[in-house]
């Protein structure tokens, strides 16, 4: 320090601040990249691991290659479970997928949101509460194959009640996945019910607004394209689990499709698990080619929901 | 008197003119332990602007959110003593306080806007309580009534946040014109504006207290002593424990008189900028 004027009590140390921005903002790239890197290399080696089927193809014929893959995929998806590498597809896996998606959504959306709406805007703040809200936390935090073993107890058997036990249906396999992705809805509804400004619900209240005018008019569709969000991870985290649906009845062959919710099924995962643990070398195309038609769901998902939240917000 | 000759349109016509709108009989508020106001006794004349005045925290907005039921949002708000409105008790869980709070409206601090059309901002308190008229003809109506509507008749579907602050407060006003309330209670409605948004927000006041009965806090005395009739001055007390500030009412009288010749000296030290 020079020592200017005799009363300065600062101590600015500028050089070292102007480092510390750059440094920290170089770090965050950083983090970011690991994540950009990863998926990257991931997605070349399952494609890489897909076209490695064809012997006949050529290393560097892009074309060729990409045509080969597309017809792999073309396969795989209306193809039947086999023995046969060369036969081998995941349709029953790819519609049985589709119904625990769907049914999920149905169950666990409505659930999900509805619980996160009444601790957020509907229950008095106290002791009551603060339990709920921590078993909900930890429940987020409970392994899937848990609630497989929930699910097994719960809708397979029914704790043995005739006229209840669902057996390894669809349904009982869309329950136990609802009961996994709820705690993630719950937590991201509140989160999202949370960032909506009480001075909004003020001034509809102020009008002579009953609470559910307030909620539904005011509160849920401001707080949308959070709520959205949790849905969309909650959903595509039901998506890709194995263990809990090997729990609950998830058949490793399926030679049919399911068409009705008590029907027997498999799923997406499941049986790119089968594939890939099958000895002969042939399979591991068929299993990377399922990997590759589960992360384009994934990505189908996402993309809707994005354009989804921002129609939303654009309306508003 | 003429203010009884000129007997206020139908709006309420079960009470008497000369009845208060509001009165407040030995109010006390807590929040949690602490008291937030003591033992106040207040009528708010019908048709007529009243005023509260006081230094920051001794309770005038605490004092606003009794008369339409918002402390009921704040979660260890309690409310002791009696608060009648046309008569009637509106304290206790039996009232309703839903149908209470169309009849009588709140203008909040900072302007609060729905994330709405212009158009639907007003619209919608009408609509959820079951307007069956013209909407069109009533979002304009209040919207003129508001002193808003020549500013914005070409962008009504617009966004109300899209809005100056100013225009925002008037399009607050006008939706709460919207729901045909009989009090309009304003916090600190001119807080945020300029002079010439408050000039235009006084303006209505002035033209609004034919057939409404208006409250109003506010800071500033010239504002107070321009638009209301009475004012009241709350204080936080003195001899409060702990340095805990509990507003008391330490005057209520017409305007002129409690700005000319204040009977208390707190007041007097008040508005003369000693205190506050
Ligand atoms: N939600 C609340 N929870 C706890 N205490 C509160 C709450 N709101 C107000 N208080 C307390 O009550 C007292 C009065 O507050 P109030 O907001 O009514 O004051 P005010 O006169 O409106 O002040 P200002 O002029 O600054 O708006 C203050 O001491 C404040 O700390
Ligand atoms: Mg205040």
């Amino acid at each position: 320090m020079s020592g200017g004027a005799s009363a300065d009590h600062f101590r600015p140390h500028r050089r070292l601040r102007t480092l510390a921005g750059p440094i920290f903002g170089a770090a965050c790239l950083l983090a970011t990249l690991t994540g950009v890197v990863v998926l990257a290399v991931l997605m070349l080696a399952i494609v890489a691991a897909a076209l490695s089927g064809g012997p006949e193809a050529g290393a560097f014929d892009v074309g060729g290659a990409a045509r080969e893959l597309a017809s792999l995929l073309g396969r795989l998806v209306s193809g039947r479970q086999s023995s046969d590498p060369a036969r081998a597809g995941y349709h029953a896996g790819v519609v049985s997928s589709l119904w625990l998606l769907g049914l999920t959504a149905a169950i666990g959306i409505p659930a999900g949101v509805g619980a996160g709406v009444f601790l957020e805007e509907y229950m008095p703040a106290g002791r009551l509460r603060r339990i709920i809200q921590t078993n909900i936390a930890n429940l987020a935090g409970v392994p899937s194959v848990v609630y497989g073993i929930l699910g097994l107890a719960l809708f397979v058997r029914a704790f043995g009640v005739p006229g209840l036990a669902l057996g390894p249906s669809l349904l009982a396999g869309a329950l136990t996945l609802s009961l996994l992705i709820l705690p993630t809805i719950v937590i991201t509804t509140q989160e999202a019910l949370r960032t909506v400004p009480p001075s909004l619900r003020q001034a509809a209240l102020a009008l002579g607004a009953t609470r559910w005018q307030v909620v539904s008019g005011h509160v849920l569709p401001a707080a949308l394209p959070g709520i959205m969000t949790g849905t969309i991870l909650g959903l595509s985290r039901a998506i890709g689990e194995t263990a809990p649906l090997l729990m609950v009845g998830a058949a490793g062959s399926l030679l049919r499709a399911p068409r009705g919710p008590l029907d027997r099924y498999t799923a997406l995962p499941v049986e790119i698990y089968n594939y890939a643990k099958e000895p002969d070398r042939a399979f591991q195309p068929v299993a990377a080619g399922g990997i590759l038609i589960l992360v384009a769901l994934l990505l189908t998902m996402n993309a809707v929901a994005i354009v989804i939240r921002n129609r939303f917000r654009r309306r508003r | 008197m003429s203010a009884t000759l000129a007997t206020p349109p139908a709006a309420t016509p079960a009470a008497a003119p000369d009845e208060p709108a509001l009165q407040a009989r030995g109010l006390r508020v807590w929040y949690g332990q602490s008291l937030a106001l003591k033992d106040i006794d207040l009528d708010i004349p019908r048709h007529r602007i009243t005023a509260l005045i006081g230094p920051s925290g001794c309770g005038k907005s605490t004092l606003l959110r009794c008369f339409n039921r918002m402390n009921d949002l704040i979660a260890d708000a309690r409310m002791e003593g009696d608060v009648r409105f046309d008569g009637e008790s509106i304290a206790g869980p039996k009232v309703d306080a839903v149908s209470l709070r169309r009849r009588i409206g709140m203008v909040f601090q900072k302007p609060n806007p729905f994330p709405k059309s212009i158009y639907n901002n007003i619209a919608w308190g009408a609509r959820i309580n079951g307007y069956r008229g013209d909407m069109d003809e009533l979002v304009e109506r209040s919207l003129r009534r508001a002193a808003l509507w020549d500013e914005v008749k070409d962008k009504i579907h617009r966004s109300g946040l899209d809005l100056s602050g100013g225009q925002q407060q008037r399009l607050c006003i006008a939706r709460t014109l919207a729901v045909e309330p009989e009090v309009i209670l304003m916090d600190e409605p001119c807080s945020a504006l300029d002079p010439i948004s408050t000039a235009r927000v006084e303006d209505l006041m002035d033209d609004l207290k034919d057939d409404y009965t208006i409250v109003i806090v506010t800071h500033n005395m010239q504002q107070a002593r321009r638009v209301s009739n009475m004012t009241a001055c709350l204080m936080p007390d003195v001899d409060a424990v702990g340095g805990h500030r509990t507003g008391v009412l330490v005057e209520f009288s017409p305007t002129d008189l409690l700005f000319t010749n204040p009977k208390d000296p707190r007041t007097e030290a008040y508005i003369t900028g000693r205190i506050g």
